[in-house]
């Protein structure tokens, strides 16, 4: 564990390099090689990878986003896709909006709505045909459900396992909630056929280029955030928190606020990277909502390290990339493998990969 | 009128350290006591932890309370620092602050501070920062989010790691540390947070013999400055401390007084001493 002063500081020269790094191949690396490097190429990056890379990057957001939550304030949710398919919808109606008359019914309202004989948007729709409205939305929808939800979870300090079962059965609720038709996002189907986004086409390698970056930027953005914050003496009071609570009580702080405080941040991080997720995977339905995925974001953060942010970035995708080759290769032995991942890790690798690579170095 | 429009003005120019006497500005000691504790009672389900306790400790005093198992001394310590609410009673910090109605938190900045039976610090962090946490400031979220030590606040740091004895483990995970060593930096956070009053549920536990003297000498030193409240089954650290001791038994006052009187009262060596 850390006895000298550098996790005072944001991150030595070794963070800060691999950082550089790992910029450099989003912002530069792939732009070239997807973009100005022809696809007859051998060096050519295919659309599938960068979309692939890009939905990861959007999980590595909210992986974070749960260890602020999980590693730092020892509160673990398993919920948090909730608020990633809240951001996810809350973009999604702008996307819907944008596809204006050129759906399957070549009618100015969304097909689903067309084909429930619906004349006109329903209140929750008002105003949606405005990005800066949606992209409101997205911070907002999640935030004001999270803070009032932790409000009374925490002031009623209702806490360990029993917080993580109530925030399972939240998103089970929203789940069942986002199925009917009648809630007016389109039922089991979700959104999806998006055409333009700004009224820029969607589909284009430009457009898709574009968002990857910008998910690359909100990637980076979101650790340097997360990293300022569990550097600074909140950080420190967050982690006292998850170690002794009564003590921090007792010491004069009011943990109610920082638990809400660090909740709420962790529910909008997650809901931006929703709305970054929706137009580069072309579909938003409710089953982002089901347990399990919830349950996964848990695991990725234990698979990377619990604690550490950039372990947990690391998790996300080591999962996720696991996932798309078993999901291709074997599929009915994937979620096996996730189970059994888990399993191992939690065995063996309590402070999961990055715990191990630390490790490797203290020995060497 | 005048004194609503100078508050905010005068909180402007107020640096972390005075922020301190923000928050005990309000603690009115007039009748010199600090602490009222009148009728109170507890009871968890049927069994009365505490039935019509009533006790007063004067401002700098350094009181020892003792009792059997069970007598109420541990919930008499929630009750007063707003762990528990009791069913019955009042309990005063001061003339004027009500405990019963605030919270844990609000308790501990009025000037309240507790040490548990069990020392309970920050495991994984440093030495260091366990006393950085503690110590009195503005402990509100944004405040706490760009806190920046001063080196003033160091230097306070470093005057209580001295007087804790830990300077060589400054930057070690507390953790790490000995029983004894814990009770010490437990002790030296609360005395961070500069309390007026501070609750010391069996301090000595664990320690050696040389650790228990240094323990006794510093809270003599300490009474005087800060009001001491000693709940203790060591005797013989009991008898080198105390003026004044005070008996619990089934969660009221048995006897209270001087240590020798209370040591010859019947009643106390009958359920208590005699034992």
């Amino acid at each position: 564990m850390n006895a000298d002063h550098s996790y005072r500081r944001l991150y030595g020269v070794r963070g800060w390099t691999i950082l550089a790094a790992f910029a450099a191949v989003i912002f530069i690396g792939f732009p070239v090689f997807n973009l100005a490097v022809g696809p007859d190429s051998t060096f050519h990056i295919s659309a599938y990878w960068v979309t692939l890379l890009g939905k990861i990057m959007c999980f590595a957001i909210v992986a974070i986003a749960m260890d602020l939550i999980w590693g730092y304030a020892g509160i673990l949710s398993l919920g948090h896709g909730l608020f990633f398919a809240l951001g996810g919808y809350a973009f999604g109606m702008y996307l819907m909006r944008q596809i204006g008359s050129d759906g399957q019914y070549r009618q100015p309202m969304p097909d689903f709505m067309v084909f429930l004989d619906w004349k006109e948007f329903p209140w929750q729709w008002f105003n949606t045909d405005s990005f800066l409205w949606c992209a409101m939305l997205v911070v907002v929808v999640p935030g004001v459900l999270a803070y009032v939800f932790g409000f009374f979870a925490f002031r009623s300090r209702v806490k360990g396992v029993y917080f993580s079962i109530i925030t399972q059965a939240l998103t089970f609720a929203a789940m069942l909630l986002f199925f009917r038709n009648a809630t007016g996002f389109g039922g089991n189907n979700g959104f999806t056929d998006f055409r333009r986004i700004l009224d820029i086409p969607i589909a284009t390698p430009q457009t898709r280029m574009a968002l990857f970056a910008i998910t690359g930027a909100t990637l980076i953005g979101t650790l340097l955030l997360a990293r300022w914050l569990v550097t600074s003496k909140f950080g420190r009071v967050l982690a006292a928190i998850r170690d002794a609570e009564t003590r921090v009580m007792f010491c004069g702080y009011d943990t109610l606020h920082y638990k809400l405080f660090v909740w709420t941040l962790s529910a909008v991080l997650c809901g931006i990277a929703g709305a970054l997720y929706v137009p580069q995977v072309g579909i938003i339905n409710p089953s982002e909502m089901s347990p399990a995925n919830s349950i996964e974001i848990a695991i990725w953060v234990a698979v990377g390290g619990r604690g550490t942010l950039a372990g947990a970035a690391l998790g996300a995708g080591l999962v996720n990339g696991a996932k798309s080759f078993f999901t291709q290769a074997f599929p009915e032995y994937w979620l096996f493998f996730l189970g059994l991942l888990f399993i191992l890790v939690t065995l063996f690798l309590p402070q999961g990969v990055l715990g191990l690579i630390s490790k490797r170095k203290e020995h060497a | 009128m005048s004194s609503v429009a100078m508050h905010p003005a005068a909180r402007e120019g107020t640096t972390i350290s005075d922020l301190g006497r923000v928050a005990t500005e309000g603690l009115d000691l007039t009748h010199g006591v600090v602490l009222y504790l009148e009728g109170i009672s507890v009871s968890f389900d049927g069994f009365r932890a505490l039935n019509d306790l009533s006790l007063s400790i004067d401002a700098g005093e350094l009181r020892c309370v003792i009792g059997p198992n069970g007598a109420g001394k541990t919930t008499m310590m929630d009750v007063i620092t707003g762990k528990t609410r009791p069913d019955a009673g009042t309990a005063f910090f001061g003339q004027t602050i009500d405990l019963t109605k605030l919270s844990e938190a609000q308790i501990a900045h009025a000037g309240i501070g507790r040490k548990f039976q069990k020392p309970t610090i920050f495991e994984r962090h440093t030495v260091f920062e366990n006393l950085e946490l503690s110590m009195k400031a503005d402990k509100r979220v944004r405040r706490t989010l760009f806190a920046k030590l001063s080196s003033e606040e160091r230097d306070r740091i470093g005057e209580m790691l001295q007087l804790i004895r830990l300077n060589d483990s400054t930057h070690r995970i507390a953790g790490l540390l000995s029983h004894g060593q814990k009770q010490w930096l437990e002790i030296g956070m609360l005395l961070m947070q500069e309390p007026r009053l501070l609750l010391l549920d069996e301090p000595v536990a664990g320690m050696s013999d040389e650790e228990t003297e240094r323990t006794a000498e510093l809270f003599v030193s300490l009474a005087g400055k800060h009001s001491l409240v000693v709940v203790e089954h060591d005797m013989a650290f009991v008898s080198k401390i105390a003026r004044k001791v005070t008996v619990l038994h089934e969660g009221g006052v048995l006897a209270e007084g001087p240590m020798d009187l209370v040591q010859n009262d019947p009643r106390v060596i009958e359920v208590y001493l005699g034992r």
